[in-house]
């Protein structure tokens, strides 16, 4: 649905994207992550054809973006980060207009208008102007219009940015349910979100692509992916010197609370060596009050990728 | 096409369902009507060889009305799209920049053109209440018309050209006024330097809208302003369409 290829966009000397090149194919969710500043609007303008890339390639639904550009953006809805929209306008004006510049007419818009209300949870303020309208239903007006004319694509520039956790929740439902029927490109920064919705997640940083891989992938490809944590009792004994020869087992720290050790045990990449610890623990008479392991997240995944003094 | 209508259906509506349009409108007609007043008390003063629609068109009221509407009407044309960021949703709609340019010009000529609509009026009225010969005939009525129309395109291209410069709308407005009277008062240049050249006489009498108004409220219509002012608009049109691509393309 997106190729792009060697994309590098130059503002004045300054590079917003260098040489990025993915691609996204029909019916998936992708996450678009990367710290403030990183090209991920720079590379979204450059898809809904908003400005043209200073070299390299990208289509949308096999259209060029900059040379049939008017084809491509038929096939894509775009909510742009800060949803703009018309202030002096009403809901059910503002759709009608941008229905109509989309292409759609006479029964099909009003039909278009009427489902696309009930998906996003409009109905009840159709006929409000927007200036009035609170920062949720702005939102959802964005994205209405991004999708009223059914297109193929949805490019979302943040889209639930300033909204609070229920509406998050409500528009991160909208955007799965609509992952069914449409290929969606989003960005943001809540990386939950991300971990809940997409399918596949592209990290961004200085203009660059750091990974691309589904979010369980990435998660477990981290370096500070295996972190156990054991708490024992053993009386007189050092459990850092017995558990350091466990295999597998990279790095033991140890804290005294008490009677009890809590410790903290970095292990090997793809290695789970809680049943030694168990057995040597049974061996050597400690009593265990917790043996876990710590689950990475996403953001453990973003932060070593973005991470600036690396 | 629709696509077309589409916008300037929405530009239309932009001017009409405002209240800052009809706050316009009641100072341009206050303006209006002093102007008509005017031209009713020096006719009425004694014989004159002037006709009603020569008097209202060549007084200070009306040419004050004239080059102060036009930054009014196209200050917000696309500055406002690019303060609100509006710019990024209509762009990424399958529009034309050409379709856009277009339409924001030809509502701003429209509503302009519809703000000159009450004084037709006037005329029709005082030619139904009193003698016609005075209001004027012919060409003396519809002349003067037919040159708003051709000076307002090249005034609302200015306009224009400003508004797509900048995203603040007090700006534009500065810039649309300079433009607008900078060329107003080109003629000028020839009272202030007595010994201007021919040439420059020349040229600028190419854009003295003062003499091309005395001559067309007499009857006379002259080509010449009819096929420059559509002209020129239209080269400040296609100035107007580089700018504002160039604009979001340094984003």
């Amino acid at each position: 649905m997106i190729k792009v290829e060697q994309l590098t966009k130059k503002y004045a000397g300054v590079t917003g994207i260098d040489q990025i090149s993915f691609e996204v194919g029909k019916g998936e969710i992708v996450g678009f992550l990367g710290p403030n500043g990183a090209g991920k609007t720079t590379t979204m303008r450059i898809l809904a054809s908003y400005m043209p890339a200073s070299s390299g390639r990208a289509t949308v639904a096999g259209f060029d973006v900059f040379s049939e550009s008017l084809k491509a953006r038929r096939h894509l809805g775009y909510l742009p980060e800060n949803v703009p929209l018309y202030h002096d306008m009403r809901v059910n004006e503002y759709l009608r207009y941008r229905g109509a510049l989309k292409a759609l007419s006479g029964k099909r818009l009003k039909n278009r208008i009427g489902i696309i209300k009930e998906l996003c949870g409009l109905r009840e303020v159709g006929r409000k102007k927007i200036a009035g309208l609170s920062k949720g239903f702005r939102q959802r007006v964005g994205l209405a219009e991004a999708m009223i004319h059914e297109p193929d694509l949805l490019i979302l520039d943040e889209p639930t940015i300033g909204l609070d956790p229920n509406q998050i929740r409500q528009v991160r439902e909208l955007i799965k349910s609509l992952g069914e029927r449409h290929t969606i490109l989003l960005s943001t920064h809540i990386l939950s979100e991300v971990e809940a919705t997409c399918s596949r997640v592209i990290i961004i940083n200085r203009g660059r692509i750091e990974a691309s891989d589904t979010p369980e992938n990435l998660v477990n490809q981290l370096r500070t992916s295996g972190l156990l944590r054991l708490e024992v009792k053993c009386a007189s004994e050092d459990p850092v010197s017995y558990l350091s020869e466990v295999s597998g087992v990279r790095e033991v720290r140890a804290v005294s609370d008490g009677e009890w050790r809590s410790c903290e045990i970095r292990i090997e990449a793809n290695t789970d060596p809680r049943e030694q610890i168990f057995r040597l623990a049974v061996q050597r008479q400690w009593v265990i009050r917790e043996l876990s392991k710590e689950r990475a997240t996403l953001e453990d995944a973003f932060v070593e990728l973005t991470h600036t003094d690396r | 096409m629709r696509r077309f209508f589409t916008l300037l259906a929405r530009e239309l509506s932009g001017f009409y369902f405002s209240p800052i349009a009809y706050v316009v409108l009641f100072f341009f007609l206050i303006l209006n009507g002093l102007s008509f007043w005017f031209a009713v008390a020096l006719l009425s003063r004694g014989p004159s060889e002037l006709t009603l629609v020569q008097a209202f068109f060549n007084t200070l009221f009306f040419w004050i009305a004239y080059l102060l509407v036009f930054p009014v009407i196209t200050m917000r044309l696309f500055s406002e799209e690019f303060k609100l960021g509006t710019i990024e949703t209509l762009m990424t709609a399958p529009v034309r920049d050409s379709e856009v340019v277009a339409s924001k010009f030809l509502a701003a000529l429209i509503f302009y053109l519809s703000m000159w609509l009450p004084s037709v009026l006037y005329f029709l009225i005082f030619s139904w209440l009193g003698n016609r010969s005075v209001v004027g005939t012919g060409a003396q009525v519809w002349g003067p018309y037919l040159l708003l129309l051709a000076m307002g395109m090249f005034n609302v291209s200015l306009g224009c050209l400003a508004s797509s410069l900048t995203s603040n709308q007090i700006i534009a407005a500065m810039m649309a006024l300079v433009l607008v009277l900078g060329i107003f008062f080109l003629t000028m240049i020839n009272y202030i330097i007595n010994s201007s050249s021919p040439l420059v006489r020349d040229l600028t009498a190419y854009v003295a809208q003062l003499d091309h108004m005395d001559s067309f409220s007499r009857g006379i219509i002259d080509t010449r302003p009819l096929v420059f002012y559509p002209t020129f608009a239209l080269l400040v049109l296609v100035m107007t369409y580089h700018v504002f691509q160039y604009r979001r393309w340094k984003l």
